[in-house]
C-alpha cells in the first residue's frame, strides 16, 4: 500500500512539471535521504526532455548566481564578454536550492525579483544586460526546528509546499504520469488558458474563501492555487475545471499554508444531504483519513473526477484503483454538482490540515513564524567576514576568483604601463593584462555587537523589574538600530529559560515578543545562564561580538536539574558563571534586587562581567548603563574582529 | 517590450497609488517608501506607473535625458548649446520618462556610471559610462527590497538623491552630470528595517496590506489571472481608465505652480509637525509640497485643510521620533495629532 501523501508529492512534481513557471516552484520539507532522493528523480523524469537543473549553493557569489563579466573570455577577446549566471542558464528548467533554509536574505531577495521578472536584469561590473529566466525553484527545506524555515520572500513566491518527512521509504511507489503525460498536459493547458470560463471565476472564488477561513494573507498562493488547478485539469485532459482540480489544488498550495482552522459553524442543510454527510461529521481522525481516498489525479483514468468524495474503502486499492473509480464516479457525481464548490474545497482542505495547528492556533505568532528564521538566515550572511561585503577601502592585488571583487580600472591601470613591453614580447593587439594586474576591492567590516538580555522573569525578582528590563531592550533596540547592532533576550523563570528574542534588529520584531513576556516562579538562575552563553555562542560563530547583560538579583532557586533548592541552585549558577569567564563573554550583572546582595557581587566576579547595583533604575538608567559597558567592550571585541 | 498590469486595475491599495501619483505630479515631493505585506502589489504598482507616465521632451543624443530647457544641464548639453548659440533650442524628442530599475546585486560601477569597459578594451581609452544613476536622471529610480541593498549603494544613494547631482571621481575619470530622480523603495520591515537616514530621506511613506475584504482579495485573484491569461486584452480593458489618470497628471503638472499655498494651510502645517515633534523642516516642507500636488491634480486652485489631512500620514509617519515606550503606532499618532490641529 501506497501512502497517500507520496500519492500528492507526486501529483505536486506533476503539476510542477506542467506549469513550472506558473507555480514558480516548491519547497520541499524533507531530511536529505531516499524519499527526497526518489521525489526528486520523480520530478526530473517528467520534467520536458532538456530542461536545464541546476543546484544553487547556500553561500553562492552573485557573479555566479546572476552572472557578469567573464574575465577569462573579457581579456582574451580584448572586449567585454558577459557570462551567464546559474539562474539564467537554468531558463526553462528547474533550480534546486539546498539547505534553503540557510539561505541569506540577499540571495533570497535576489531570486525573487528574477522569479518575479522571468529574466534576470543584470547591473554588473561594466555589463548591462537582461537574459529571460523562465524557471521554477525547488527549495529544499532541512530545516529540523517549525522555525527554521526558507526565507519568507522565497517561500511566498513557490506555491507547492509538499513535506516528505513522515513517509517511509518502503511507501515509495512510481507515480502514474511519464514525461510524455506531462508534454500533452502542456498543450492542453494552453487551451485551457486561452479559455475564459464561467468556471475560473467561481473557482477563484472558492479559493479565495478558503485561503480567507484558513488566514492565508498573501494573494500569490491563490493566484498560484488557481493555475495548478488548471495545470491539474489538463494533466486529467480535460477542457474545463472540474471541482476536483479545485480541491487538489487547494489542497497542495493552500492547506499546507494555513495559520488557523476554519470557522466551525457549518451550512445545517448539510447534514441533509446523504452521501457527504459522513465525512463532513467526521470526527477529527476520520478528516485526517479522508485526504487518503483521493490519491487525486493519481490514476490516469479521466474519469476520476469524483475522488474527493469517494468512500474511504478506495484507497485501499490505492492509485491502481482506476476501475473502483469508474464505478462509483457516476453515483458520486451529482454529490458534487448539489453542493457548492466552495464548500467541497474548503472540505478538501481541512483534510489535509497540517497536524498540531490547532494547538499552535493560539500562539499569536505562529502565523510570521518563518520571520524568525528570516532574520536569523538572512544574518548569518551578512555577519559572515566575507570579502563581498562591507565598506570598500581601497584596492589590493588578488585573485577575483576567490571572491572579493575584482576593480577593473585599477586593474587596467595596473596593466597598462606595461602593454608597449608586452605587446613586443607578444604579438597581440589590445591590451594585455596578466593576472599580477588583478587588482579587487578590499572591505573592511565593521564588528557589530549583538546585547543578549539575560532576564531573570521569576516572582522572586522581577515582575516590577521585568517592566523596565523590557523598556530597555526597546530603548537600546533603536540606539542598536542606529549602529546596526543586534539584540537578543532570554527569560528565565520557573522551570527553564527560554530564548524569548532571537538576535534581531527589527523593532517590529522585538516589541512584539517582548509584549508576550511572561513572568513568576522560581528562579532558575544556571538555566538562564546557560540559554545566555548558547546565544552568545552562536553569535560569536556568526562573526559578531557577544556582550551578555544579566538583569538579577543573584539569588537561584531552582537548580540546573530543575530541582528546588536554594544551595544547589546558586552553585550551578556560579559553574556556568564560571564557564563564562573561560569563554572570555564579555557580561555586566546588573543587581535588581532593592538592597545590594553578595550573591549578585559573588556572581557577577565569577562571570568575570561589570557589576552594576541598580536598585531603583528605571529603564532609561539601565539602558544608559549598557550602552557605556558597550562602548567600553567594543573596543576589546572590534579590534579582534578586525584582525580576523 | 512586454505589457505590464495597467495602473488602474490595481484594486485598493489607495493610499500607495496616490502618492506614487503625486511624486509623478510633482518629482520634489522626494519619492515614495512603500513597505508592507507581501503580495501587495508594490512593483505592480511602480511598474505600471511607469507605463503611465506622460511622455518627457529629452535632448537627442543626450546620455542623462536632460531638459532642452533645462537650466543646469549636462557637460554634454552645455557645451553644444553654446555651439549653437543662445536663444537655439538643442533638438529633442519626446521619450518616456525613465523608471530604472535597481537590481539586487548590482556593483557600485554601473550604478554610479565608470569607465566605458569596451573602449578601454578595444580601444584603449578612457571613457566614461552612465551608470544607472545617470539613466534615472528626470525619471524614477525603483529599489525593491530597499532593505536588502547593501551599505555602501545605500550610502551612494542618499548623497546623490540629495543634492541632484553625480559626482564620479574614479582614478581616471572624473564626471559630474545631474542625476535628479523620484526614489521609490519598497520592502517588507519584517525583513530588516531601514537605516534611519535613508527612511527620512523618503518623501513619503505608505504602508500597504493585504485587503482584508473577502471581495476584495477575490477581485485581485481574478484581475491578476485575467492580465496573465491575455495580457494584451486586459490593458485593453483598461486603457481608457490609464488615459485618463495619465492625462489628469499632465494637467496637474500645468497647474501646479499656479496653486495656491495659503497662510492658513502653512500654519497648520507648521502646528501639525511641532505637535509630532517632528525633525527639521524637512517634513514640513514636503507636508506642503504634496498637498499642493494633490491640490493641483483634483484641479483645486488653493491647498485646503482636506488636502493636508488626506497627505498627513503618508508625510509624516516614517519622520516621527522613534518612542519604543509608545506602543502606538506611527499612523495613530499622526491621526491623533491631526485631530488635535484640524479640530
Amino acid at each position: 500500500m501506497t501512502d497517500p501523501r507520496w500519492q500528492d508529492a507526486l501529483a505536486a512534481a506533476a503539476l510542477l512539471a506542467v506549469d513550472p513557471v506558473g507555480l514558480g516552484g516548491v519547497v520541499v520539507r524533507a531530511a536529505p535521504g531516499p524519499v527526497r532522493d526518489a521525489w526528486l528523480a520523480a520530478l526530473a523524469g517528467l520534467l520536458v526532455t532538456g530542461a536545464p537543473v541546476r543546484r544553487i549553493p547556500a553561500q553562492i557569489p552573485d557573479a555566479r548566481l546572476l552572472g557578469g563579466l567573464d574575465l577569462t573570455a573579457t581579456l582574451s577577446a580584448g572586449r567585454p564578454v558577459a557570462e551567464r549566471g546559474l539562474l539564467a542558464e537554468a531558463d526553462g528548467g528547474v533550480v534546486v536550492v539546498p539547505m534553503a533554509e540557510r539561505m541569506s536574505a540577499g540571495t533570497a531577495g535576489r531570486l525573487a525579483a528574477v522569479l518575479d521578472a522571468g529574466e534576470v536584469r543584470v547591473e554588473r561590473d561594466g555589463i548591462a544586460t537582461c537574459w529571460p529566466t523562465r524557471i521554477a525553484v525547488v527549495a529544499l527545506d532541512e530545516g529540523l526546528e517549525s522555525e527554521d524555515r526558507p526565507p519568507v520572500v522565497l517561500m511566498d513566491r513557490l506555491g507547492l509546499w509538499i513535506d516528505l518527512d513522515e513517509i517511509a521509504p518502503r511507501d515509495l511507489s512510481p507515480g502514474p504520469w511519464d514525461a510524455s503525460d506531462v508534454v500533452l498536459a502542456r498543450a492542453a493547458l494552453r487551451t485551457l488558458n486561452a479559455a475564459d470560463s464561467s468556471e475560473s471565476a467561481e473557482a477563484i472564488e472558492a479559493l479565495c474563501g478558503v485561503a480567507d477561513a484558513i488566514g492565508i494573507a498573501s494573494p500569490r498562493p491563490v493566484l498560484a492555487s488557481i493555475r495548478a488547478a488548471r495545470a491539474a485539469a489538463a494533466l486529467e485532459g480535460r477542457t474545463h475545471l472540474a471541482p476536483d482540480d479545485i480541491a487538489l489544488a487547494a489542497r497542495l498550495l493552500l492547506a499546507p499554508r494555513a495559520t488557523r482552522m476554519p470557522p466551525p459553524e457549518r451550512p445545517s442543510d448539510d447534514a441533509s444531504d446523504p452521501p457527504p454527510a459522513p465525512e463532513q461529521t467526521a470526527t477529527p481522525p476520520q478528516a485526517g483519513e479522508a485526504p487518503e481516498s483521493p490519491p487525486p489525479p493519481a490514476a490516469q483514468s479521466d474519469s476520476n473526477e469524483e475522488q474527493t468524495s469517494a468512500p474511504p474503502d478506495v484507497d485501499a486499492s490505492g492509485q491502481s484503483g482506476a476501475d473502483p473509480d469508474t464505478t462509483n464516479s457516476g453515483a458520486s457525481d451529482p454529490v458534487d454538482e448539489a453542493r457548492p464548490l466552495a464548500e467541497v474545497v474548503l472540505e478538501a482542505v481541512q483534510s489535509a490540515l497540517p497536524a498540531g495547528l490547532l494547538a499552535q492556533a493560539g500562539d499569536s505568532r505562529t502565523p510570521r513564524s518563518g520571520s524568525a528564521a528570516q532574520q536569523r538566515s538572512g544574518r548569518v550572511g551578512a555577519a559572515r567576514t566575507d570579502p563581498r561585503r562591507g565598506r570598500p577601502d581601497g584596492t589590493q592585488r588578488g585573485d577575483p576568483r576567490r571572491g572579493p571583487r575584482l576593480d577593473l580600472v585599477a586593474t587596467l591601470r595596473a596593466a597598462a604601463p606595461w602593454q608597449r613591453l608586452r605587446r613586443r614580447e607578444g604579438s597581440r593587439t589590445g591590451i594585455e593584462v596578466r593576472t599580477d594586474d588583478f587588482r579587487v576591492v578590499r572591505r573592511v567590516q565593521r564588528a557589530t555587537t549583538t546585547t543578549i538580555f539575560v532576564v531573570d522573569a521569576s516572582g522572586s525578582s522581577a515582575l516590577n523589574r521585568l517592566a523596565e528590563a523590557k523598556g530597555a531592550v526597546e530603548i537600546l533596540l533603536a540606539e542598536c538600530y542606529v549602529r546596526r547592532d543586534r539584540v537578543a533576550l532570554v527569560a528565565f523563570h520557573g522551570q527553564g529559560a527560554d530564548l524569548v528574542l532571537p538576535p534581531t534588529r527589527s523593532l517590529v520584531r522585538a516589541r512584539r515578543s517582548l509584549a508576550g513576556l511572561p513572568g513568576g516562579g522560581g528562579t532558575p538562575l544556571a538555566a538562564g545562564l546557560e540559554v545566555g552563553a548558547t546565544v552568545a555562542d552562536t553569535v560569536r560563530r556568526q562573526g559578531d561580538s557577544p556582550l551578555l547583560v544579566v538583569l538579577t538579583d543573584g539569588r537561584a532557586n531552582v537548580s540546573r536539574d530543575r530541582q528546588p533548592g536554594r544551595p544547589r541552585a546558586q552553585d550551578d549558577a556560579l559553574a556556568v558563571a564560571r564557564q563564562w569567564r573561560t569563554e572570555g563573554y564579555s557580561a555586566l550583572l546588573v543587581d535588581t534586587s532593592p538592597r545590594s546582595h553578595p550573591a549578585a557581587q559573588a556572581l557577577a566576579q565569577a562571570m568575570g562581567a561589570r557589576f552594576l547595583p541598580l536598585p531603583y533604575a528605571d529603564s532609561s538608567v539601565l539602558s544608559s548603563a549598557v550602552t557605556a559597558t558597550v562602548a567600553s567592550e567594543r573596543k576589546g571585541p572590534s579590534r579582534q574582529q578586525g584582525r580576523v | 517590450m512586454s505589457l505590464v498590469f495597467p495602473f488602474t486595475a490595481i484594486v485598493g491599495q489607495d493610499e500607495m497609488k496616490r502618492a506614487l501619483l503625486l511624486c509623478a505630479v510633482d518629482p520634489r515631493i522626494g519619492g515614495v517608501l512603500v513597505l508592507g505585506d507581501r503580495g501587495t502589489g508594490k512593483s505592480t504598482a511602480v511598474r505600471a506607473l511607469a507605463a503611465l507616465l506622460p511622455p518627457m521632451r529629452a535632448v537627442i543624443g543626450c546620455p542623462y535625458g536632460c531638459d532642452p530647457k533645462a537650466s543646469s544641464p549636462c557637460e554634454q548639453c552645455r557645451v553644444q548649446r553654446k555651439a549653437s548659440g543662445a536663444g537655439v533650442l538643442l533638438k529633442s524628442a519626446k521619450v518616456p520618462v525613465p523608471v530604472v530599475d535597481l537590481p539586487l546585486g548590482a556593483t557600485e560601477d554601473r550604478v554610479v556610471g565608470a569607465l566605458d569597459l569596451e573602449r578601454a578594451l578595444t580601444k584603449g581609452e578612457k571613457a566614461f559610462e552612465p551608470g544607472l544613476l545617470g539613466r534615472a536622471n528626470r525619471g524614477f529610480l525603483y529599489i525593491d527590497e530597499v532593505n536588502l541593498l547593501e551599505d555602501h549603494l545605500v550610502d551612494v544613494l542618499l548623497d546623490v538623491a540629495a543634492s541632484g547631482e553625480n559626482v564620479v571621481e574614479r582614478e581616471g575619470i572624473s564626471v559630474r552630470h545631474p542625476a535628479r530622480f523620484v526614489l521609490i523603495g519598497s520592502g517588507n520591515p519584517e525583513e530588516g528595517e531601514l537605516r534611519p537616514q535613508l527612511l527620512d530621506r523618503f518623501g513619503l511613506s505608505v504602508e500597504v496590506r493585504t485587503p482584508t475584504e473577502l471581495k476584495a482579495r477575490v477581485e485581485v485573484v481574478r484581475r491578476r489571472d485575467a492580465f496573465e491569461r491575455d495580457p494584451a486584452g486586459f490593458v485593453e480593458q483598461w486603457r481608457k481608465a490609464d488615459a485618463k489618470v495619465q492625462r489628469q497628471i499632465d494637467a496637474g503638472r500645468a497647474r501646479l505652480e499656479s496653486v495656491v499655498v495659503p497662510d492658513e494651510a502653512l500654519e497648520q502645517g507648521a502646528k501639525l509637525c511641532i505637535a509630532l515633534g517632528t525633525d527639521g523642516l524637512r517634513g514640513e516642507l514636503t507636508l506642503l509640497r504634496t498637498a499642493r500636488a494633490l491640490a493641483a491634480f483634483e484641479g483645486s486652485e488653493s491647498v485646503q485643510d482636506s488636502h493636508l489631512q488626506r497627505i498627513a500620514v503618508s508625510a509624516l509617519r516614517h519622520r516621527l521620533r522613534r518612542n519604543p515606550l509608545d506602543d502606538s503606532g506611527s499612523d495613530i499618532r499622526v491621526e491623533r495629532a491631526m485631530d488635535e490641529v484640524f479640530a
